[in-house]
């Protein structure tokens, strides 16, 4: 009887992890099929997979160049979020400032489209829309609260007997910060500098906005070809995949911490 | 000299902060109280609270609150039930256990463009696979986004499908921390399973469950992405959502006096379910 009850449990599991898997499949698939087979009803499970729609993104439209934008876009806002989020943190570790935590949960409660506006008035007055520097200031209203919010929860962790011995050995607060706290909490810069990163890369609205032609991010890019593309369902679906892989692999490596930072910041504050 | 050391490490962040959160926020208040038409040369002319007189008579500000509102009390409504209640069954020790969570992460991580996009192709009348399957089920295929009935709950769904698995994670994480005492003496009262779940887990796991549904509400109430992608707001103006409408507003007629005004609303209505959610919350911390 318990054999029965274990293998229903398992059998329970295993269609519940279905749910989130078959969108990705579905997306997979239907990237590896070619228009002929997507149109066709009922839809095939056995087809003849085809690379086509994955070299044909690849092929038109620079695609490379929107990756290498998405990638410029998220590796400059993370880091800019590490220089200016490490120290602070730090800091609101140390002296207990908790009350700037407040004012990181409200930032993230204000609608993007309530930064949008203004920025985009202001670039657009500097000549600045569709430039990096654009683009890597909006999502740093991303990134810089979000390493904060989970660097505070690691540096809090970091006994302050560690730093006292570092002052008393001579060096300044800032070399004790630098050479000895930075190497203790370097699992945490790992983990935040990966999700920042992915919440960058998943960005959409500001770069639809502030990109054009010659900054714009994948998420863009693969909105722009539904537009013209409506029925290449290949097409469409190999560039979803291309995107969104990127995501999920770096989700692998940070899937201990992932939900703890996705949620101190609105549990703390 | 060591009073004012704290203020070395936090201000340079803080005054970035203050540049690229604080002073949008403002201006956007200072616009709000003006109209201008940014597309035309003319400068913002200052019209006090004008904009929030014709806001209020406007019938399609009065929809897209119609649409943020079922939307989300929907998606938070049915991700929360959803999250908990497979929290609760998957909350026991089994192989692949680390598995089945990472698998869950996917849907969070994964490029809200790109999934809606899919979504879009799965909801598609005449080739999608959900009416397939429902045909082959013997059911009537259904217009899911182009039918103004069907399009929030459809919206919805996919939604829950994204986000549900956060729920259930947050929950789950709360439940492997509780101490086992409580449940240990509850099996020796010889109390039913769901006597414990109902008087002994469910209180437990309160103050998670809110914390959930508070990060959760607050990207719903703005949901944006999903949404332009996979209706543009449409049929007509069916699914357009306070967020859609003030982008309308603001990017496709320029009017962004107007936008602002609406954003600010958006924005207290955010802050005010939070705080109606943090109320409710009582006390208890997640980490």
């Amino acid at each position: 009887m318990k054999k029965v009850q274990k293998a229903a449990f398992y059998g329970a599991v295993f269609l519940l992890c279905i749910i989130p898997l078959f969108v990705f499949l579905w997306m997979f698939m239907t990237g590896l099929k070619t228009q002929a087979d997507n149109l066709a009803i009922p839809p095939k499970i056995f087809f003849t997979p085809t690379m086509q729609n994955f070299k044909s993104v690849f092929d038109q439209g620079h695609f490379f160049k929107y990756l290498g934008n998405s990638a410029i876009v998220a590796l400059f806002s993370v880091g800019i979020a590490l220089l200016l989020g490490l120290p602070a943190s730090y800091g609101i570790a140390k002296y207990r400032m908790r009350k700037i935590g407040l004012v990181l949960l409200v930032a993230r409660m204000v609608p993007f489209i309530s930064y949008l506006i203004p920025w985009f008035i202001i670039f657009r007055a500097l000549g600045l829309v569709d430039t990096y520097i654009s683009l890597i200031t909006t999502h740093l209203i991303i990134t810089l609260p979000f390493v904060i919010w989970i660097m505070v929860n690691f540096f809090e962790g970091v006994p302050a007997s560690l730093e006292e011995a570092a002052l008393i050995d001579g060096c300044s607060p800032l070399q004790a910060f630098v050479k000895i706290l930075i190497p203790v909490v370097r699992n945490g810069i790992f983990t935040a500098s990966v999700l920042s990163f992915i919440f960058s890369w998943n960005q959409f609205l500001f770069s639809l906005i502030l990109s054009g032609n010659r900054t714009m991010t994948v998420p863009v890019a693969v909105f722009q070809f539904i537009s013209y593309e409506e029925i290449n369902w290949g097409g469409l679906a190999a560039a979803a995949t291309v995107i969104t892989v990127p995501p999920l692999i770096m989700t692998v490596f940070v899937q201990k911490y992932m939900i703890k930072g996705l949620t101190s910041g609105a549990v703390k504050g | 000299m060591r009073r004012n050391e704290k203020y070395w490490f936090t201000l340079p962040a803080l005054t970035v902060i203050g540049i690229i959160v604080v002073f949008p926020l403002t201006y956007n208040i200072y616009m709000g109280l003006h109209s201008w038409f940014v597309a035309g040369g003319a400068s913002p002319r200052w019209v006090g609270l004008n904009n929030y007189v014709k806001i209020m008579k406007d019938p399609r500000f009065w929809n897209s609150m119609r649409v943020t509102f079922l939307f989300s009390i929907g998606a938070l409504v049915l991700e929360t039930l959803l999250g908990t209640s497979l929290a609760l069954f998957l909350n026991r020790e089994f192989r692949g256990k680390n598995l089945v969570k990472l698998l869950f992460l996917f849907p969070i991580a994964s490029t809200p463009v790109a999934v809606s996009l899919i979504w879009g192709m799965m909801y598609n009348y005449d080739l999608g696979i959900i009416n397939i399957a429902i045909q082959a089920l013997g059911f009537e295929p259904q217009l899911w986004l182009a039918s103004p009935k069907m399009v929030i709950p459809s919206l919805i769904f996919a939604d829950a499908w994204q986000w549900t698995p956060l729920i259930l994670l947050i929950v789950l994480a709360n439940l492997e921390s509780l101490p086992t005492d409580p449940f240990e003496s509850a099996k020796v009262d010889g109390a039913h399973i769901f006597q414990v779940i109902r008087y002994i887990t469910l209180p437990m796991i309160q103050p998670a469950i809110v914390a959930a549904a508070m990060i959760r509400s607050i990207d719903a109430i703005k949901t944006f992405d999903m949404i332009y992608v996979m209706t543009q707001g449409g049929p007509d103006i069916a699914s357009e959502n306070l967020n859609l409408y003030i982008f309308q507003t603001g990017f496709s007629y320029f009017r962004m006096g107007a936008a602002s005004s609406l954003a600010i609303i958006l924005f207290t209505i955010v802050l005010a379910v939070n705080v109606l959610l943090a109320i409710t919350r009582k006390s208890g911390d997640l980490s």
